[in-house]
């Protein structure tokens, strides 16, 4: 009779220059190096938070790497990239209930789920990023006013903590770290199993209506009228229009349908029905697209760009369509790499949350001072939010504003200088910020936005999961760790 | 050491070897006053400390460039120490004086363990790293005396000369890797290295060519002359056909 060999597992993992790559932020203006580990199971998460022990180097995490900025980097650390956790554990297609690990892509998400007729309920505009990621961002969508966030929908999740321990949190179960891990941008431990609850749907399309928008003053008016019967909302704004016109643009309106309303729901609630599509016109391939807009992504040629859009919407205007989920989500994916466009300088986006009650005058004064200071944002989308009981949550009763700037050697001084200008108004206005798309908040800020208990209660939590502070983030470091002083 | 690393406004880190005094010691002075943060080696440890309290943001290792095998770990906790690395410049060098009727192998030894050599032992671990992170600038100071074999200073031409074609490959071979490699020529500048030449002219201060050696790196310069006028001398003195080149004075 053969003797059974037992396998002992075994952490040889070292600091080697092979681990070493370049960690670059989404937007492109800023990278990072750090040696990247990517296990494919809890046991060798755990032994890679052994080795940082071992060696005294910090540990950051990273999903899908679509943070704009540094909330994914660790510069000269550890850099666990979880995108290779990718196994859904469990799928109950009668409850929509889902389990996974985190690096499951929402992609690969709602591939799984769509024929059984459930969809993510939060979707973000790119289908890349991955749900343990989602979840330390807490992300939102274009339903963030209907739905609140991602972590609304999360039940449960296992969380192991940097000694390699494991704990599970829900709102019943250390509900304090659940509140705190959804939005805590990975401070506190690594998600290795999270379960969602999915949203049903009854078509693999959507009903789209175009609303044009004259002015962002008309804009926030089509926002309010639709709120209370729409599924989804969202606003591309010209930001480079000025006068009467400033904040022209354009609202995307949808519902979900009915299970009267698609006749063929088990062909539009296929996969392939939701492809967006591999060449742009039959001809031009989608993936090479950021070249052809890369000679238009400059100051004289962006206004162009703007004028098109906008005149092409006043075209549109009533226009209503049905369109798969995929297609009319997953914005950012219709040209793969188009932030490429912008240059070797990347971009960096500035999104602020504010009050509903102030948020059309923010957003007015911040568009005027952009133009002010020659720096008019390329891209602008507005959006709609609600308040959620998160701990360092972005939400909010009120409206968000994503600003896309061009960053190049020569404009970063006055970008900085930009920012900080509109910080004041945004906080003087109870306005609050979002980690995955920040590149310039100052721990000040973040301490005034989130208020001092919150701050406080966050770094209590940081201490009991994380006592040696071996889970670090450029942005940690930047924003969070200079307030402990 | 943990350190905060702004996206729009990064802290830079770098390695000045040899930087006691010269032109490597108006680098750290340079750089540092350009917001990096460096990492100074020499090995006179007093001059050492005296150029990095002068400069903001600087710290002083004590190495022997001779000392290689050693160069790899401290490459290492420098690296750890800065919180990364942008920015190598090699600087280390010595020139002692040579008679013309004078084959001493000990000083060609020494020339070429410290010029060529160490060159070599530190800007091999910089370049190993920036073939990883795809990224980074590597500098050598080498010397308008590579471009030729002047009857002069036999040893200390070839170590020049062999470092400028050392950077050149590390250059053929790191370009495609994102990473900058860039050859700086210095002509007659005011160092303690002048006291040996046989003869002077156009000679700037430590600082000016400091300042044209970051300006150079920072615009990825491949080959820089310092001062930029050099570049059209050397280029007329690189094409004197050998049978004029050995009869002239130069």
């Amino acid at each position: 009779m053969g003797k059974l060999k037992i396998k002992k597992h075994t952490n040889s993992l070292a600091l080697t220059d092979s681990r070493l790559e370049k960690v670059t932020s989404w937007g492109g203006a800023s990278r990072s190096e750090g040696w990247v580990f990517r296990p494919t199971t809890a046991a060798q998460l755990a032994d890679v938070f052994a080795l940082a022990r071992r060696e005294g180097v910090s540990v950051g995490l990273r999903g899908g790497g679509n943070s704009y900025g540094d909330a994914a980097s660790n510069q000269n650390g550890i850099v666990l990239d979880l995108t290779r956790m990718k196994r859904i554990l469990e799928w109950q297609p009668e409850t929509g209930i889902v389990t996974v690990e985190p690096g499951v892509t929402l992609r690969e998400l709602w591939e799984y789920t769509l024929a059984d007729g459930w969809w993510p309920p939060v979707c973000t505009g790119t289908m890349y990023i991955t749900i343990g990621g989602g979840a330390a961002m807490n992300v939102h969508g274009k339903n963030a006013f209907k739905v609140g966030t991602l972590g609304e929908h999360i039940l449960e999740f296992d969380l192991m903590l940097s000694n390699g321990e494991t704990i599970t949190a829900s709102r019943d179960e250390n509900s304090d770290i659940f509140h705190a891990a959804i939005g805590g941008f990975g401070m506190l431990g690594c998600f290795t199993r999270l379960t969602l609850q999915m949203k049903r749907i009854y078509s693999g399309e959507v009903a789209v209506q175009i609303i044009n928008s004259r002015s962002l003053s008309e804009m926030f008016a089509q926002f309010r009228d639709n709120v209370p019967t729409s599924d989804y909302l969202v606003g591309w704004v010209d930001c480079t229009a000025t006068g009467k016109m400033l904040g022209r643009g354009e609202v995307h309106q949808a519902n979900y349908l009915t299970a009267a309303q698609d006749r063929y729901p088990q062909a539009t609630m296929q996969r392939d029905h939701q492809h967006l599509g591999d060449t742009l016109f039959g001809i031009v391939p989608r993936s090479a697209m950021w070249r052809f807009m890369q000679p238009f992504w400059n100051r004289p040629g962006i206004p162009w760009v703007n004028r098109g859009k906008y005149w092409s919407s006043r075209l549109k205007d009533g226009g209503r369509y049905r369109q798969p989920h995929a297609q009319f989500h997953f914005l950012l994916n219709y040209f793969p790499d188009w932030q490429k466009a912008t240059g070797k300088g990347g971009l960096i986006q500035y999104q602020p949350f504010v009050p509903a009650a102030h948020a059309e005058a923010v957003f007015t004064t911040i568009l005027q001072r952009c133009q002010a200071a020659k720096l008019a944002p390329y891209l602008g989308v507005l959006k709609r939010h609600r308040a959620d009981p998160f701990l360092m949550t972005h939400g909010l009763d009120g409206y968000s504003f994503a600003l896309d700037f061009k960053v190049t050697d020569s404009n970063r001084p006055q970008l900085v200088a930009l920012c900080r200008e509109l910080d004041a108004l945004v906080l003087a206005n109870g306005g609050r910020f979002y980690p995955a798309k920040d590149s310039v908040l100052r721990p000040e800020v973040a301490q005034a936005y989130l208020g001092d208990s919150a701050v406080q209660q966050f770094r209590m939590l940081k201490k009991r999961c994380d006592p040696d502070d071996i889970i670090q983030t450029n942005f940690w470091r930047r924003v969070f760790v200079p307030l402990a002083d | 050491m943990q350190t905060v690393d702004r996206p729009l406004e990064p802290t830079k880190k770098a390695i000045v070897v040899g930087a006691s005094s010269g032109i490597g010691a108006a680098l750290v002075r340079d750089l540092s006053a350009r917001g990096y943060r460096v990492a100074a080696l020499a090995r006179r440890e007093a001059e050492l400390d005296a150029v990095c309290a002068d400069a903001d943001n600087a710290t002083a290792y004590v190495h022997d460039v001779t000392d290689y095998e050693v160069v790899p770990e401290l490459f290492q906790q420098i690296v750890r120490d800065l919180g990364g690395l942008d920015v190598i410049v090699y600087n280390a060098g010595v020139q002692p004086q040579v008679a013309a009727d004078e084959y001493d192998f000990e000083k060609d030894h020494q020339m070429i363990a410290v010029n060529l050599l160490g060159a070599m032992a530190w800007l091999n671990q910089a370049a190993q790293r920036f073939d990883r992170t795809k990224g980074g600038s590597i500098a050598a100071v080498s010397s308008v005396a590579g471009d030729r074999g002047r009857s002069a200073f036999p040893g200390y031409h070839t170590s020049k000369g062999a470092l400028s074609v050392y950077m050149e490959s590390l250059r053929n071979r790191l370009a495609k890797r994102g990473a900058n490699i860039t050859t700086i020529k210095p002509g007659f500048v005011d160092t303690p290295l002048l006291e040996n030449a046989d003869k002077t002219f156009w000679v700037i201060s430590a600082a000016d060519a400091a300042r044209q050696i970051v300006n150079a790196i920072e615009a990825g310069k491949q080959t820089v002359y310092v001062p930029g006028r050099w570049r059209w001398v050397m280029l007329i003195i690189q094409h004197i056909p050998s049978f004029i080149f050995r009869r002239m004075s130069i």
